[in-house]
């Protein structure tokens, strides 16, 4: 017996669904509020959180959703880091020149994603890795950096203290959250499912008319941009800028570790991941190189034997999504046994 | 003495299946030809034989010895041949390159690169010639050449006509007529009914992974076999004692 | 000026050395070992190890590192790549790069960020040269890589045409599912191929530590290097990594001559100039076809 399916049939919203949306804003508003309570350690730490999740979840949607691993992500976050910097040092007010350095790191990405879109694979790969080894050079040469020298945002200190740290605080906190909402109104557009087939099947969505190169570039630009904030993020809350800090492939290790653990193409698993980045940093971080040489084996196992991570174990295991980028079906039950 | 014999073999292409719950056996030294429409399943039947596709159920003997779970490497060196649909050629290698990678299973035998030419006298001059660069019959020989160099006992021949004009078919099932003659299994997958009738001992006819249609060749006539190639006979199985 | 270009193309003999074990593995079984560089430097460490504490002839410690590494190789192909490999395209990128991680940190936690050196093995070698004409000074440990280098290549390009696993390797590489329906057991082919990239890999570690220093974190850029040495000289071409090697060597001597960064930055800035060209020049060549047709029938 065959069924019509009608429009009203088709659902986006999940109930587990319902009920994460309004955590997580619940979430957002609480966080939100902790300056008031928490001490410098904690907010600090916080912060870094916040710019955690979002370096997950703009490798995630690149690489997840756009199946372009980089592993020179890292361009970006030393670049968001250095054009700080540097329209710090022409008179913007700090704040505002992490918002312009931002947006000059998107428009920079839009050029090198014509170049490098065109490289496959492993290519791609290490041929972003080139670029940002080339760029930090390049910063290097600059003579305001002076090689390994680096320079200080200094005209933070125009800001007292306290109020300089919970101002970065909210600004990592809203930046999060306007990225992850950004990141997921776009999942759940049209150009969403054309992304999501693209990470499902590249040659298909290409036989349906989906404009591929397009919808990479969209997904580079705002990997690049995502990353870009981070970058000028930790630049307000560290205050040095030093190339080699901020040009390490280091960065892309922690991305890679957070999305593999977390989930790769997973909305949910970014987050995920990022968390337990964070807990893992928290805690074995003073381990110094056992830290590095642990989070190099796990995410070495994690890709062998759980490549779709925690998040993807989850979800196949219990079918639960948080964070509804698809459509879902219900039907009516059956009016009488066949 | 049965060379081959499968039980209740299944195998699918994700969740379809195109080979279902299939038994027969082969004796040795026979041959016996699969035909059916396209889609039948015989491609994939001769692959899951081969030990290139998944077996999903059922199991597969040579000689009494259980092969269902080995690789296809290791059905190579029990004997077991496949000329692959499309002949899939190295195509960057030559043809005694080619012919020479048909004897890495290290079965002990008779045919070496003389002997191949023997049977196939136009690949003399083309022997390092890549195989990209040669003529649908000659890169056909080639194939039937490669796989006979790992001395099988059991050879399979998936549709060696495709593609080759009547003159070349010819010429290919001429050489393959010592082969015939000479005690080694062959199991052939052929579109064309009259030429496989005209070849083998025995043909099963299949119809959406089953076998419609089982007997000697010189029992059955061309009017049933083509009943059941179109499942004409669907109602009724034929089952002659072979 | 002579003296750079010399220099340059015999520094490329260096690239392609290390370049080739790369290009291999990639031709072979399509992955890119992000580890390549890693483990070249593991394998300057351990050469370094048996020849100063040891004490063994510098001979004696290659051909056991080589062994050891050539094993190494089996097994990292055996119990990572074969695992990778399943799992899509890109996955290897990640395991490679999380295997490099590991070795990295565990290179620095065994033997600390001292650069070391095989110069102690060598002695006289690092800085001999001969003056084949007045003011023209050729080192001979570079000429000594550049030949080990050609010999290299030629070897592996000998065993690839003419040997039984040279033909079954081309073969997996080829087409792997027909591969097994002739009798060939891709795996230990791929296994082969992987001991045979470590073994080059090795030559490459030995020949870092000659004729520089190295340190624990010395694997990404000696893998960068590698990559574009590779991909310059167009990749699967054995004897194109060699040219690749050389134009890379060039532009590193060149930039140097002019800033002390000039050495790294110019040879990236030539190997994405030249892979832009190189992806951009399918638009020029039909540049002129596609002109054409903007002025036909609308």
């Amino acid at each position: 017996m065959s069924t019509v399916v009608s429009p009203d049939m088709v659902h986006r919203w999940t109930r587990s669904s319902r009920h994460a949306a309004a955590a997580s804003v619940i979430v957002l508003l609480g966080l939100a509020a902790l300056p008031a309570v928490l001490g410098a350690g904690a907010i600090d730490r916080l912060t870094a959180l916040f710019i955690y999740v979002i370096m997950a979840a703009m490798w995630n949607a690149l690489a997840g959703y756009g199946g372009l691993v980089s592993v020179g992500q890292q361009v970006f976050f030393g670049l968001g880091a250095y054009f700080t910097v540097r329209l710090a040092e022409t008179g913007f007010d700090p704040f505002l020149a992490m918002g312009i350095a931002s947006l000059l790191v998107a428009a920079v990405s839009f050029p090198l994603s014509l170049v490098m879109l065109r490289l496959k694979g492993g290519e791609f790969a290490i041929g972003m890795w080139v670029v940002s080894a080339l760029t930090h050079l390049l910063v290097n040469l600059d003579g305001l950096i002076q090689g390994e020298t680096g320079r200080s945002l200094i005209s933070l200190n125009a800001y007292a203290a306290d109020a300089r740290r919970d101002i970065i605080y909210w600004l990592a906190l809203l930046a999060m959250a306007g990225l992850l909402g950004g990141l997921f109104a776009l999942l759940r557009s049209r150009t969403g499912a054309s992304i999501q087939a693209i990470r499902d099947n590249e040659e298909a969505a290409s036989s349906l008319g989906i404009d591929v190169t397009r919808t990479k570039r969209l997904l580079f630009v705002l990997a690049a941009f995502g990353i870009g904030v981070a970058g000028a993020l930790w630049l307000a809350s560290a205050t040095t800028f030093q190339p080699k800090t901020y040009f390490s492939v280091q960065w892309t290790a922690y991305m890679i570790f957070m999305v593999l653990v977390g989930g790769i193409g997973r909305f949910e698993g970014a987050i995920l991941g990022a968390v337990i980045f964070f807990v893992i940093e928290t805690w074995f971080g003073a381990l110094g190189v056992w830290y590095l040489i642990g989070l190099g084996a796990v995410a070495l196992l994690f890709s062998l034997f759980m490549p779709l991570g925690l998040w993807g174990a989850i979800e196949t295991r219990f079918g639960i999504s948080l964070m509804p980028v698809g459509y879902r079906l219900e039907l009516p039950s059956p009016s009488r046994k066949e | 003495m049965t060379a081959l014999s499968i039980e209740t073999l299944t195998a699918r292409h994700g969740l379809l299946e195109a080979v279902r719950g299939l038994t027969f056996s082969v004796a040795k030294g026979e041959t016996l030809a699969l035909v059916g429409a396209n889609g039948a399943g015989k491609t994939t039947l001769l692959r899951t034989l081969a030990g290139a596709h998944p077996v999903h159920g059922g199991s597969i003997a040579v000689n009494g010895e259980d092969v269902t779970r080995l690789a296809s490497h290791q059905r190579v060196r029990r004997g077991i041949a496949l000329v692959p649909e499309g002949r899939k050629m190295f195509a960057t290698m030559t043809v005694a390159e080619n012919l020479k990678l048909g004897a890495m299973a290290g079965r002990k035998g008779e045919w070496s690169i003389e002997r191949i030419i023997g049977i196939f006298p136009n690949l003399e001059k083309r022997l390092h010639h890549k195989t990209g660069h040669l003529s649908g019959g000659e890169q056909q020989a080639t194939a039937i050449g490669r796989a006979l160099m790992s001395n099988p006992e059991i050879l399979l021949l998936d549709e060696v006509s495709l593609g080759l004009s009547p003159l070349i078919i010819d010429r290919v099932y001429a050489s393959l007529d010592g082969l015939m003659t000479s005690g080694t299994t062959i199991i052939l997958v052929e579109q064309d009914l009259s030429r496989a009738m005209a070849v083998a001992d025995r043909v099963i006819c299949m119809l959406e992974g089953k076998a419609v249609l089982e007997g000697r060749v010189d029992e059955l006539t061309r009017e049933q076999v083509t009943e059941a190639y179109f499942g004409l006979n669907r109602t009724r199985t034929e089952k002659v004692p072979a | 000026m002579t003296n750079q270009i010399i220099q340059g193309i015999l520094l490329g003999g260096y690239y392609a050395l290390i370049a080739c074990g790369l290009s291999f593995m990639f031709s072979v079984m399509r992955i890119i070992n992000l580890a390549h560089g890693s483990l070249a430097v593991s394998a300057a460490y351990l050469i370094f190890v048996l020849s100063e504490r040891a004490q063994l002839p510098l001979w004696a410690c290659f051909l056991i590192a080589m062994a050891v590494m050539a094993a190494a190789g089996w097994l990292i192909q055996r119990l990572i790549l074969v695992r990778a490999a399943r799992g899509g395209h890109l996955l290897p990128i990640l395991s490679t790069f999380g295997l490099s991680m590991v070795i990295e940190n565990a290179l620095f936690e065994q033997f600390g960020a001292d650069t070391r050196s095989l110069a102690n093995a060598i002695g006289d070698l690092s800085w001999d040269s001969w003056e084949p004409i007045s003011g023209l000074y050729v080192g001979k440990l570079p000429v000594l890589i550049f030949v080990t280098a050609v010999v290299m290549l030629a070897g592996l390009q000998l065993m690839l045409s003419y040997t039984r696993i040279g033909r079954a390797i081309r073969a997996t590489a080829e087409d792997p599912d027909t591969a097994g329906l002739v009798g060939i057991d891709a795996r230990r082919v791929n296994a082969a191929a992987a001991a045979i990239a470590l073994v080059t890999v090795t030559v490459a570690g030995m020949v870092l530590g000659m004729r520089a220093t190295f340190e624990p974190y010395s694997g990404a850029p000696q893998l960068l290097f590698a990559f574009e040495a590779s991909v310059i000289g167009g990749a699967g071409s054995l004897w194109g990594t060699l040219a690749g090697g050389i134009i890379l060597g060039l532009a590193q001597t060149f930039g140097a001559a002019i800033h002390p960064l000039g050495f790294l930055i110019a040879g990236h800035a030539v190997f994405l100039i030249i892979l832009f060209a190189r992806l951009m020049v399918p638009d020029l060549a039909s540049m002129p076809a596609r002109l054409i047709g903007r002025g036909s029938v609308a």
